[in-house]
């Protein structure tokens, strides 16, 4: 989430200004951020309340449902690159149909004199070929007057004043005669006719490149002709007399037909296809190779024990000696612990010279190295504090040694390297999107906890100023910027309560804040508050790491004239100062940075340069392999072979 | 001794000559020996019967299996096993008689005991159920045993050879039996219904043998009216299964097995006909099971050629069963099944073949066709089926000539084109034959057949008939003791008695047997339809000319009317009072007579009072009638 321009001026303002600007100036700042984070989340509050009041629950429960049944059926579908049908298109229709029901129900509504008068509508989306085995199923409501209805499938551009099968890319079963049309104006005998009450459903075998229809829940057998599908057709039905309804089905209720069972027969006829792939005489070959992925593997993270315990058991050869391994070992200990500051001293001292080649990723690791000052765990501002903040060892989830794989892994390993030809599996537009997709959910999830906070701002605010302009609180008219000095000017009183009352802020950090001002040394607020404190709570931390942040924005300027802009870093930095505008960063939209999770991405990078300067392979061949098999599915989804449907990674990763 | 046999089928055979079973038992029996010794005895044993048929005969011959279910007494689980798995050889063969089972009746509550012990004797000892389960009586010995309770939960046993077994079981189990069927449905298996748990066993991503065996229990379950036919385990689940099974990816086996329980399943439902005659292209997917052996196998493969070869007749056979099935109730399946490329020449071809089995399917399927008006006037006439079929009439089994001459029955119908070359091909004899056959189902369709080639004949035909039949046959016809050939030789007479001339002509000549047999049937203890159809008879009568006369001058028959037509149910009083209507007829000859005699007989009363009756058919027949004396 980005943050309003204003804002980020004046965090700019605040990190790189000349002159040193006095400490409560400093905390004013901090403060006015906090004003302003509170304005966004009442604003946000605002808009979820909106969209949930326009919601109709019932809509809601099965809008939900199809998502679950549309994930649970169309697995490797990625929607946000290839969505899938969830209704017909009001857009690509003929004008004799008419839509209703959330543009699921077709009613015909054209003379019906003869076929010229015949009407077709697709769906919103094509099918995507990572579905494997697509299926839908329309349920004819009325057969009108003569039930000349056509369910099928048609390319995108097919005249729709006509119904499906009928012209070339456009394959349809007919009602009236219950032939099957593909491509051509005259049908073959195919199944039985339909007519109101019956659910007909369509499949399409994306592996085969086969259809076949279905009528109340029986398969009605392949098409007779050989119709080879062309990629990217649409969900299509066509009706052509007065009086003809249909009800369409995208996943929204249950279907009829057990489609699951027919995609469990293909699933388990491609897992026996690769469990039976052939591998010949090399049977010895495969073994060998294994055991060096393995081996390869446990040395890369730094499992020495075991890597030489393993070594040993199978006679395999370690390319690193073991001081290196250790050494690797514990700076992503330091990493992973969230003592960035020494992790990057480490690595100066044991390989000089890396890091500087690699600015980039030493601009990654100051910038952890600042979010880790915010979090309170790096040493430059754990030397500060009297007892050791609980955030830093206590951390549930911390994650120590063990590398995850999957989502995160791919992300960190992309984030890592600046190359994009990374051959780890997932795409960059991918990276992004998921990251979004966390954003968003982290956001919501933090809107209730800050409520109480927002309902007192308003309340308070409703007086004296309209909601547009929420954080003019003061009454004055004048920008942000002097707006803070303003703020400032207040806070430099030092009269605690009657800043408290001007600004309406009524959340706790603020106090905490300013205890830390005014009892330096003294320790014993920090204990008795049970809430995580931004830099551990230390008022001289918080100093040390507003100095970092301002080296840090230096940094990034060096760079920028250096290489040029970077937009990455441009984020980076943006997220990481971010955190600043919270009350409390740990449950606010960028939080999400302060998760220790986070710190494997910037520690698997650095081992991997630090492998790399030693002329060792960056990733482990194992994950490579790994990267390698996932990306190639998600190639297979693009060039269109279903069977990467039922050939998930995943399901073979235990 | 055993490492020399194994895999060895010669070495087992000399072993076998040589003596060395009944010394093995010897050893095996005795008590005293270590159970080590007696473990490897059953062992070596087991490995024997493991060669060739011949090998397990000469071990049959020695009395294996009773030392062998005497061993199972013994404590000792490993011990068991061998011998379990010895047993399991033996009773899984074709040449072992599976009576042997049952002798002792102490073996099989012990064998449900041993059920518990370990996954091997739950393996063995289901599969020795799934093979030794032939008869009614078995299935209640092993039903009488707890066999359900015992083996219900092995359904879910981490081991697919053994649940694999238990679901043979349990289909051999509910095979027409209804009792089994009715258990079979109410029993949980970790709180799941069975059906439910073959309802899962039938996904298609379950390995085909165990789909296509829960198929058929659930469609034995459901022959058996333990579940509905429009249940939707049966629609939905079991029916599209046992299509699945037919298709051109199975295997030869599969596809049979598949097409027979589909049959089996659908025979007496319609609706469950009509859903199968459109999944997947089921009718045309049929067509490929004459496909063999194929044209391509026969010149590049010599092992395949051999394979298909044999199971080319059961291949037939079954898709004959199948398409016999599907159109025995519907006109459009019928349709359809006639329209499939070359069927008709299939079956005309598979009423020849040599294979029985082939021959009877293929006469099933006609059976089945023949029910068809448009199919009798149309293909069957332009493929000539009634020549084969009379040529495999002439010298068949009793199940063949009971198909084929009910088949014979539906091709004399007076529509059919057929009938004509039939009659020609001097068919009168044979069914005349058939009267006189033993099983009742062979005379009603001689009788019946007769009877429809008698409707609207010439009367050439009705008098070859009369003579080739012989009264004296037609009335012990009319005294079976099977209504069904009664009722059928009855209408055979009432075919016979149409038109005036040759009522009065047969009347002349059989006159008297005929007034004898009728006036026995109407004394007789029979049921309405006999005595309507026999009342009928005499109304033909009443219509000929001369025939008349044997009526009035039969004052007995006259009482008998008169009582008929008093009678309570309508359909016996239409009946008499038709017969009195064609006696009073004004416009022939000596018609005044008769009205007078009828008169003084008191049917005018009778008539008068039937004029009120609320039957309106009825009323309108007296009134009929009494209007013959007004004019």
């Amino acid at each position: 989430m980005a943050l309003p321009s204003c804002q980020q001026r004046a965090l700019r303002r605040a990190l790189c200004s000349t002159t040193v600007p006095t400490r409560h100036c400093r905390a004013a700042v901090i403060r006015g951020y906090l004003t302003a984070a509170v304005s966004l989340l009442t604003k946000m509050a605002e808009l979820g309340a909106g969209s949930l009041l326009t919601g109709d629950p019932a809509f809601n429960y099965h809008e939900h449902e199809l998502n679950e049944r549309l994930k649970r059926l169309y697995p490797a579908v990625n929607e946000e690159e290839t969505p899938l049908p969830r209704s017909w298109s009001p857009k690509d229709k003929y004008s004799y149909i008419g839509l209703s029901q959330n543009n699921l129900r077709v009613h015909y509504k054209g003379h019906g004199k003869n076929h010229k008068d015949a009407a077709s509508v697709r769906a919103t989306h094509p099918i995507p070929a990572a579905c494997g085995i697509y299926y839908f199923e329309v349920k004819i409501v009325s057969k009108g007057r003569d039930g000349y209805m056509g369910i099928g499938l048609s390319a995108q551009g097919v005249n729709m004043n006509r119904l499906p099968g009928w012209d070339k890319h456009s394959y349809g079963y007919h009602g009236d005669d219950g032939h099957s049309f593909c491509s051509s104006g005259t049908g073959q005998p195919y199944g039985p006719t339909f007519t109101t009450g019956d659910v007909i459903g369509c499949c399409v075998n994306l592996i085969n490149n086969t259809c076949f229809y279905t009528k109340n829940g029986h398969s009605l057998g392949n098409n007779l002709m050989k119709n080879d599908l062309r990629p990217n057709l649409y969900p299509t039905v066509g009706l052509q007399t007065p009086g003809e309804i249909v009800d369409a089905n995208f996943g929204q209720q249950p279907f009829v037909f057990d489609i699951e069972d027919y995609m469990s027969e293909w699933r388990a006829k491609i897992h026996s296809m690769i469990a039976r792939f052939p591998i010949g005489e090399r049977l010895g070959d495969w073994q060998s190779v294994l055991q060096n992925m393995v081996s390869s593997y446990l040395v890369h993270h730094g499992y020495c024990a075991t890597a030489m315990a393993f070594s040993r058991a199978t006679e395999t050869m370690i390319q690193e000696d073991q001081t290196s391994i250790k050494n690797r070992q514990r700076i992503q200990k330091l990493v992973l612990a969230g003592r960035v500051g020494e992790a990057i001293d480490a690595t100066q001292q044991l390989y000089p010279g890396l890091l500087e080649h690699n600015p980039n990723l030493l601009f990654m690791l100051k910038c952890r190295q600042f979010v880790e000052m915010v979090n309170g765990t790096d040493s430059e501002v754990r030397c500060f504090s009297v007892h050791s903040p609980k955030s830093q060892d206590s951390y549930p989830g911390s994650p120590n040694l063990s590398p995850r794989h999957g989502a995160t892994n791919a992300h960190l390993h992309n984030t890592g390297a600046d190359s994009p030809t990374c051959s780890n599996g997932v795409t960059p537009t991918n990276k992004n999107k998921s990251h979004n997709k966390y954003t968003g959910v982290s956001s919501a999830s933090s809107s209730p906890s800050s409520s109480p906070s927002s309902v007192n701002y308003s309340e308070s605010n409703s007086t004296d100023s309209t909601k547009s302009q929420p954080h003019s609180a003061t009454s004055n008219q004048e920008t942000s910027d002097s707006e803070m000095e303003i703020e400032a000017e207040h806070y430099s009183n030092g009269v605690t309560e009657s800043s408290t009352r001007i600004m309406n802020g009524t959340y706790k950090h603020q106090e905490i804040l300013q205890a830390d001002d005014s009892s330096v040394g003294n320790g014993v607020a920090d204990d008795s508050c049970s809430s995580r404190q931004l830099c551990g709570g230390n008022q001289a931390a918080t100093e040390r790491m507003i100095q970092f942040g301002r080296e840090l924005q230096a940094l990034s300027e060096q760079l920028c004239r250096q290489y040029g802009k970077n937009a990455t870093h441009k984020k980076m930095l943006q997220d990481a100062f971010s955190l600043l505008a919270y009350s409390d960063p740990w449950n606010c939209p960028v939080g999400q940075q302060l998760d220790p999770m986070q710190r494997e991405a910037i520690c698997s990078a650095l081992n991997s340069a630090i492998l790399e300067s030693q002329n060792l392979p960056k990733q482990p061949p194992l994950m490579l392999a790994l990267g390698q098999a996932t990306e190639c599915v998600q190639l297979m989804a693009r060039v269109r072979s279903g069977s990467c449907s039922f050939a998930r990674v995943d399901n073979f990763l235990h | 001794m055993k490492n020399a046999v194994i895999g060895n089928n010669r070495q087992k055979a000399n072993l076998i000559v040589l003596g060395a079973v009944p010394r093995l038992l010897y050893l095996l029996q005795q008590s005293s020996s270590s159970l080590e010794l007696r473990t490897e005895c059953a062992v070596v044993l087991g490995s024997l019967s493991m060669g060739t048929e011949n090998n397990i005969k000469s071990l049959v011959d020695c009395h294996i299996i009773p030392a062998l279910l005497q061993g199972l007494l013994c404590s000792d689980l490993i011990f068991i096993e061998a011998c379990l798995r010895c047993l399991r050889t033996i009773f899984i063969s074709p040449v072992t008689p599976v009576q042997l089972l049952y002798t002792d009746p102490t073996v099989i509550p012990h064998l449900m005991s041993l059920l518990s012990r370990s996954q091997h004797t739950q393996e063995y000892i289901t599969q020795i159920f799934a093979h030794c389960c032939k008869t009614p009586e078995h299935q209640t010995v092993l039903f009488n045993h707890g066999a359900i309770q015992n083996i219900a939960p092995l359904l879910i046993s981490p081991s697919y050879k053994v649940r694999m077994q238990a679901l043979k079981c349990f289909s051999v189990l509910a095979y027409e039996n209804a009792q089994v069927s009715m258990t079979l449905v109410n029993v949980l298996v970790d709180g799941e219904q069975l059906s439910q748990v073959f309802v899962r066993m039938m996904q298609r991503d379950k390995p085909i043998e165990m789909q296509l065996t829960a198929a058929k229990c659930l469609t034995y379950m459901c022959r058996a009216g333990a579940i509905r036919t429009d249940d939707n385990c049966i629609v939905l689940k079991t029916l599209p299964c046992l299509v699945r099974m037919c298709s051109k990816e199975r295997l030869l086996e599969e596809r049979v097995e598949g097409a027979e329980t589909l049959a089996y399943l659908m025979e007496p439902d319609i609706e469950l006909q009509r859903i199968a005659s459109v999944t997947d292209h089921l009718v045309s997917m049929l067509a490929d099971y004459f496909k063999y052996p194929s044209s391509v196998s026969a010149i590049t493969d010599i092992k395949r050629l051999d394979h298909d070869l044999k199971h080319a007749h059961e291949l037939r056979q079954a898709a004959f069963k199948l398409y016999a099935s599907l159109g025995s109730n519907d006109e459009d399946i019928r349709k359809k099944i006639t329209e499939t490329e070359n069927m008709m020449d299939r079956i005309v071809s598979g009423l020849s073949e040599s294979s029985i089995k082939v021959r009877l399917a293929a006469v099933r399927c006609l059976h089945s066709l023949s029910r068809s008006v448009q199919q009798l006037r149309t293909s069957f006439h332009d493929h000539a089926v009634w020549k084969p079929l009379m040529k495999l009439l002439q010298n068949a089994p009793d199940e063949v000539l009971v198909m084929a001459s009910s088949t014979l029955c539906n091709l004399l119908l007076e529509f059919s084109p057929s009938k004509e070359p039939i009659l020609e091909s001097g068919v009168i004899e044979l069914l005349c034959s058939l009267t006189q056959s033993d099983s009742p189902a062979l005379r009603v369709n001689g009788i019946w057949a007769l009877m429809n080639m008698a409707f609207q004949a010439d009367q050439k035909v009705k008098v070859e008939i009369v003579q080739a039949l012989g009264t004296e046959q037609l009335f012990r016809l009319l005294s079976d003791p099977d209504t069904n050939v009664l009722m059928k030789t009855l209408g055979l007479l009432r075919n016979l008695l149409s038109t005036r001339p040759h009522i009065d002509q047969i009347m002349s000549s059989h006159g008297k047997q005929i007034m004898q047999a009728v006036t026995l049937i109407l004394e007789g203890e029979h049921s309405i339809e006999v005595k309507e159809q026999t009342l009928c008879i005499l109304a033909n009568i009443a219509d000929g000319n001369t025939a008349k006369e044997l009526i009035m001058t039969n004052d007995d028959m006259l009482q008998k009317i008169k009582y008929y037509m008093g009678h309570s149910n309508v359909k016996l009083q239409l009946a008499a009072t038709f017969c009195i209507s064609n006696l009073i007829w004004n416009e022939e000859d000596g018609s005044q007579e008769r009205q007078d005699k009828l008169r003084e007989m008191g049917f005018v009363d009778i008539l008068h009072k039937l004029t009120q009756a609320s039957d309106p058919n009825l009323c309108d027949r007296a009134k009929t009638a009494m209007q013959q004396y007004l004019a």
